[in-house]
C-alpha cells in the first residue's frame, strides 16, 4: 500500500552497523542540506503557486484511487514511479492481508496473513506465508526496540481499544488496523538496519513464534540507560537534535489541527447530506402531482440521489483512508520522541562517566576506562543512527503526506466529477424533449 | 422568464383594440397580438432610498423604483431616443395588482416579487434594504410588469397604460375606479366554498392542482435553504486548512511551497461558495414566483366557486318564491293557513310576488351569463398559464442544472489546482 521507502543508504545490509557511512556521503536525494532542520522564513514560499492553471485530467483521479488499493507484491513498477527510489533493487518484499477471525472458547481475534518474498540469504526459502495476530506484531516491535534502540521503530496502530465504543471485528476497524499493520512491516522491511534483525526474520518465517523469551522481561535497553544514567544530566545538546524536538512539537500541533478540520468536515458533510436527501425528495413527490414536468423533475431529484451516493463514497473514504494516517503519524511523532530521549540520556551518561574519569585521572593519574571509550562509541553510533534514521523519517513523511493529501484532492475531484456527469446527462435529457416538443409543435 | 412575450411574438397587424370584455375569443395560447409590450419597452432600471412622511405623518425610509418605457418602433428603427420614465414603490405596485384582481377575476394574475425576504438561510440578510434583495425585487418587479404587459387580456387596460406612463395622480385615478367595492369578501367566498354543491369539474381539479403546486413549491423552497445553509458550512470549514497548511509550510523545508500554495487555493475554495449561493438565489426567485402564482390560480378557482354559488342562490331563490306563487293561487289552503285576507292585500301580496320573480329570473340570467362567462374566460387563461408554468419551470430547472455543472466545475478546478501543489511537495 504505501510507497516504498528511499534508500538512503546505499548499502545493501551486508556491512556491521559501524562501518555504515554517514547519511549525507550516501544519501540518494537531492536534499540540499544535512540534517540539520533549518526553518525555512522569506517569501519564496509564493513560487510554486500554481493559479488557475488548468490541469489536464486524463482521469488520473480513478487511476491513482486503485493503484493506492492495489497490493504492491511486484514493487518495481512503484520505484518507477517513486521519484526518490534509488536503482538498487530491493530483495525483501512483505505483505499483510486477509484477515481472519478465529474463536476459540478463551477468546475471539484476528489473524492476518503475512507473506514474504525474499532473495536475501539470511532467509532459508525465497517464499513465505504465515498467520500472525496484533500481539504477535507487537512482539516483534518490542524486541526490535529492545535489539536497535539506537534506531526508530516505526508505530504500530492502537492497541487498545475501548470495547464498548469500537466494535473491534467490524470490517472497518479491521481493514485500517490491517493497512496500518502492513504499513508498519513494510517500513520495517525497508529500513537496511531493521530488516535484517534476527527476530524480523523470526516474525516473518517461523510457524510458530517462540515469543516467551522476550515478553517475561522487558528489559528495555532504554531502561537500562536510565538506571546508569540516574545521576547524570545533559549538558549541551547539539543544536540538530534540539532543532528535530522543535520540529516535532510544532508537526504534533499541526497534525492534531488537521484531524480537527478533518472530523468537522466529516461532520458537516454528513449533515450537508442529510438535508440534501430530503431535497431530493421534495422534487420526487412533486413530480407526482405534474403531467409535462414529471420527467424533469424526477431528473432532477435523480441527480440529487447520485449527488448523495458520491458524497457519501467520498465521506467514508475520508474516514477510512485519511483520519486513521494521521494517527499513526502521531505515533511515529511519539516513537521518534522517544528515540530522541534516550539519546539525550546515553550521551548524558557519557558525559558523566566522562568527567568522573577526568577527575579521577587528576587525582592518580589512572588512564581513561574501557567503559567511557564505549560510551563515547555508543553516543556516536546513536548519533549516526539517528541521523540517518532522521532523514529516512523525513523522507518517508514527505512521501506519505503527498500521497494522502493528494490522495484527498483526487478523492474531491472523482466526487465533483461524478456529480457534474449527472448534471450533464440531464441536461441533455431535458433538451431532447425540448427539441422533440418544439417539433411537434411546427408539425 | 417572461421575455417570451418580446421573443415569440409573432408580428401581426391584427391591431384590433380587442378590449377584456370579449377578451378571451382571442387566441390567448400564443403571446401574440397587440399586447402592450409589443409597442413598448418596459423595464425597471434602478431602485433608490428615498425618506418621507407616511400616512400617519412618521419619518420613514423606503425604495423607489425606476421605471423606463420606449415605444418599440423607435427602438426598432435604430433610434435611441431617451426613454421616459416615473419612479414607483413597492405599494404602488401592489395596488396596481390588486386592481387587476379584483378587475380581472378570471385571469391568473402575476405575482409580484416577496414583500419580506422568506426562506432565508442564516447567511442571507432578511433586511428589507439590504442592497441584494433590492436588487432581487428589482427584477422581480420588472418580470411582473413584462408578464402584465405581455398578456393577452391585461396588457390592455388603461389603469396599467397610466401606470407606466403617469407618475402623479395615477392613486387617485385608481381609487375612482371604484375596484375596492367590487372586491370578493372573504367571508362570502369562504362560504361559497363550503356551501356550492355544482362547481365545474375542471375547476376543482385545478383548485387541488394549485394546493399542491403550493406545498410542492414551499417544501422545496425551504428544503433548499437548509442544503444551502449546510453547504456553507462545509465549504469555510476548508478555509482552515488555508491556515493550518500556511503554519506548517513554516516548519518544512522541500514541503513547504507546495503546501503554502496549497493552502491558498483551499482559501479560494472556501470563499467560492459566497457567489455559487448568490447565483442559486435567482432560482429561488423563479421558485418563489410559482409559489405565489398557486395562489392566483386559486382565486380565480375560487371566483368560480362564488360564482356558481350565486347563481344556485338565485336559483334556489326563485325557485322557491315560484313555489310561494303557486300555494298562493290555492285559495283555500292560504285561508286555512293564514286566516282571513281582504282581497286588495292578497291582490298586492301577489303583485309583489310576481314582480319579485320577475327580479329573480332577471338575477338567475345575469348570473348564469356571469358564471359561464367567467368559466369560459378562466379556463382559456388557465390553460395559458398551465402552458407558460410548464416551459417557465423546465427552464429553471434547466438553469439549476447549468449552476450545479459550474459548480463542480470551479470544485475541480480549485482541488486539481491544489493537487499539483501537493504533487509539487
Amino acid at each position: 500500500m504505501s510507497v516504498g521507502a528511499p534508500r538512503g543508504l546505499a548499502s545493501s545490509g551486508q556491512k556491521p552497523i559501524t562501518e555504515i557511512l554517514h547519511p549525507l556521503s550516501a544519501a540518494e536525494e537531492t536534499l540540499s542540506s544535512g540534517p540539520d532542520v533549518t526553518v525555512n522564513v522569506g517569501g519564496d514560499q509564493e513560487s510554486g503557486l500554481t493559479n488557475g492553471t488548468p490541469v489536464e485530467t486524463s482521469s488520473p483521479a480513478s487511476a491513482s484511487l486503485l493503484f493506492n488499493r492495489l497490493q504492491l507484491d511486484d514493487d518495481s513498477e512503484a520505484d518507477a514511479r517513486d521519484p526518490y527510489a534509488s536503482t538498487e533493487t530491493r530483495d525483501l518484499f512483505v505483505t499483510v492481508d486477509d484477515p481472519k477471525k478465529h474463536v476459540s472458547t478463551m477468546e475471539t481475534y484476528i489473524t492476518y496473513r503475512v507473506s514474504t518474498k525474499t532473495t536475501r540469504i539470511e532467509f532459508d526459502l525465497p517464499e513465505y506465508c504465515v498467520r500472525r495476530r496484533y500481539q504477535d506484531f507487537d512482539w516483534l516491535r518490542i524486541k526490535l526496540e529492545d535489539s536497535q534502540p539506537t534506531h526508530l521503530i516505526p508505530p504500530l496502530p492502537e492497541k487498545f481499544v475501548m470495547k464498548g465504543v469500537v466494535d473491534r471485528f467490524s470490517e472497518e476497524f479491521v481493514e485500517t488496523r490491517m493497512k496500518a499493520l502492513d504499513k508498519f512491516l513494510k517500513r520495517v522491511a525497508d529500513h537496511p538496519v531493521l530488516s535484517f534483525n534476527p527476530h524480523l526474520n523470526a516474525f516473518l518465517s517461523a510457524k510458530d513464534l517462540n515469543k516467551r523469551q522476550g515478553l517475561a522481561l522487558l528489559t528495555k535497553v532504554g531502561e537500562s540507560v536510565k538506571h546508569v544514567a540516574g545521576g547524570y544530566k545533559l549538558r549541551a545538546r547539539p543544536p540538530e537534535f534540539c532543532a528535530m524536538g522543535e520540529y516535532l512539537d510544532t508537526f504534533t500541533q499541526k497534525l492534531g489541527t488537521i484531524d480537527r478540520i478533518a472530523q468537522r468536515i466529516l461532520k458537516e458533510q454528513s449533515e450537508y447530506l442529510t438535508e440534501l436527501r430530503e431535497y431530493g425528495t421534495v422534487y420526487s413527490s412533486w413530480a407526482g402531482s405534474e403531467e409535462e414536468l414529471r420527467r424533469p423533475l424526477e431528473g432532477v431529484a435523480g441527480c440529487v440521489t447520485t449527488c448523495c451516493g458520491a458524497l457519501e463514497d467520498m465521506s467514508e473514504n475520508m474516514s477510512q483512508d485519511f483520519l486513521p494516517v494521521l494517527r499513526e503519524y502521531v505515533l511515529y511523532i511519539e516513537s521518534m520522541k522517544n528515540v530522541l530521549r534516550k539519546r539525550d540520556q546515553s550521551q548524558a551518561e557519557y558525559e558523566g562517566r566522562l568527567e568522573a574519569a577526568i577527575l579521577r585521572k587528576q587525582e592518580d593519574r589512572t588512564p581513561m576506562p574501557v567503559e567511557v571509550e564505549k560510551c563515547q562509541d555508543k553516543v556516536e553510533c546513536f548519533n549516526a543512527d539517528l541521523k540517518a534514521d532522521w532523514e529516512r523519517w523525513q523522507s518517508n513523511k514527505r512521501q506519505d503526506f503527498k500521497q494522502l493529501l493528494t490522495g484527498m484532492a483526487d478523492k474531491n475531484i472523482n466526487h465533483y466529477e461524478k456529480c457534474q456527469a449527472a448534471w450533464e446527462s440531464l441536461i441533455t435529457l431535458l433538451q431532447e424533449k425540448q427539441t422533440e416538443d418544439k417539433t411537434s409543435e411546427t408539425n | 422568464m417572461a421575455e417570451d412575450g418580446k421573443d415569440d411574438s409573432v408580428a401581426t397587424d391584427d391591431d384590433s383594440d380587442q378590449t377584456a370584455a370579449d377578451g378571451s375569443l382571442n387566441n390567448t395560447m400564443v403571446e401574440e397580438g397587440s399586447t402592450l409590450l409589443r409597442r413598448m419597452e418596459i423595464c425597471v432600471a434602478e431602485a433608490e432610498k428615498r425618506s418621507g412622511k407616511n400616512a400617519v405623518s412618521m419619518q420613514e425610509t423606503f425604495t423607489v423604483y425606476l421605471i423606463e418605457t420606449r415605444p418599440m418602433d423607435a427602438v426598432a428603427d435604430g433610434r435611441n431616443p431617451a426613454p421616459d420614465s416615473l419612479w414607483r414603490r413597492y405599494s404602488e405596485f401592489e395596488l396596481l395588482r390588486n386592481y387587476l384582481i379584483v378587475t380581472y377575476p378570471y385571469i391568473v394574475a402575476p405575482p409580484l416579487p416577496e414583500k419580506r425576504a422568506e426562506f432565508v438561510w442564516h447567511k442571507l440578510s432578511a433586511d428589507n434594504m439590504d442592497p441584494d434583495f433590492v436588487e432581487r425585487r428589482r427584477v422581480g418587479l420588472e418580470n411582473f410588469l413584462l408578464r402584465v404587459a405581455s398578456h393577452p387580456v391585461l396588457s390592455n387596460d388603461k389603469i396599467l397604460y397610466h401606470f407606466l406612463t403617469e407618475e402623479n395622480g395615477w392613486k387617485e385615478v385608481v381609487y375612482e375606479t371604484g375596484f375596492q367595492a367590487k372586491a370578493d369578501s372573504r367571508l362570502r367566498a369562504l362560504s361559497a366554498t363550503f356551501r356550492v354543491r355544482n362547481p365545474d369539474k375542471r375547476f376543482m381539479e385545478m383548485k387541488h392542482y394549485s394546493d399542491e403546486l403550493q406545498s410542492h413549491t414551499s417544501q422545496l423552497l425551504r428544503a433548499r435553504a437548509r442544503v444551502a445553509d449546510r453547504l456553507y458550512g462545509v465549504y469555510k470549514v476548508h478555509g482552515n486548512y488555508g491556515r493550518v497548511f500556511s503554519e506548517w509550510s513554516a516548519i518544512e523545508k522541500e514541503m513547504g511551497d507546495g503546501l503554502q500554495s496549497a493552502g491558498h487555493h483551499m482559501d479560494a475554495y472556501a470563499a467560492s461558495i459566497d457567489d455559487i449561493l448568490e447565483e442559486e438565489e435567482h432560482y429561488a426567485d423563479q421558485l418563489k414566483e410559482y409559489l405565489s402564482y398557486a395562489e392566483a390560480l386559486r382565486a380565480v378557482c375560487r371566483k368560480h366557486e362564488l360564482a356558481q354559488f350565486e347563481l344556485e342562490m338565485a336559483s334556489q331563490d326563485l325557485i322557491s318564491k315560484k313555489q310561494q306563487l303557486r300555494t298562493f293561487s290555492f285559495k283555500g289552503m292560504t285561508n286555512k293557513l293564514f286566516g282571513q285576507e281582504a282581497p286588495e292585500q292578497r291582490e298586492a301580496k301577489l303583485k309583489l310576488l310576481e314582480e319579485l320573480i320577475t327580479e329573480g329570473e332577471e338575477t338567475v340570467k345575469e348570473k348564469t351569463v356571469e358564471c359561464e362567462e367567467h368559466v369560459e374566460r378562466a379556463w382559456v387563461d388557465m390553460q395559458r398559464f398551465k402552458e407558460q408554468k410548464d416551459k417557465d419551470l423546465r427552464e429553471a430547472l434547466i438553469n439549476y442544472a447549468v449552476m450545479q455543472i459550474s459548480m463542480c466545475k470551479k470544485g475541480i478546478q480549485v482541488w486539481s489546482n491544489a493537487k499539483e501543489c501537493f504533487l509539487k511537495m
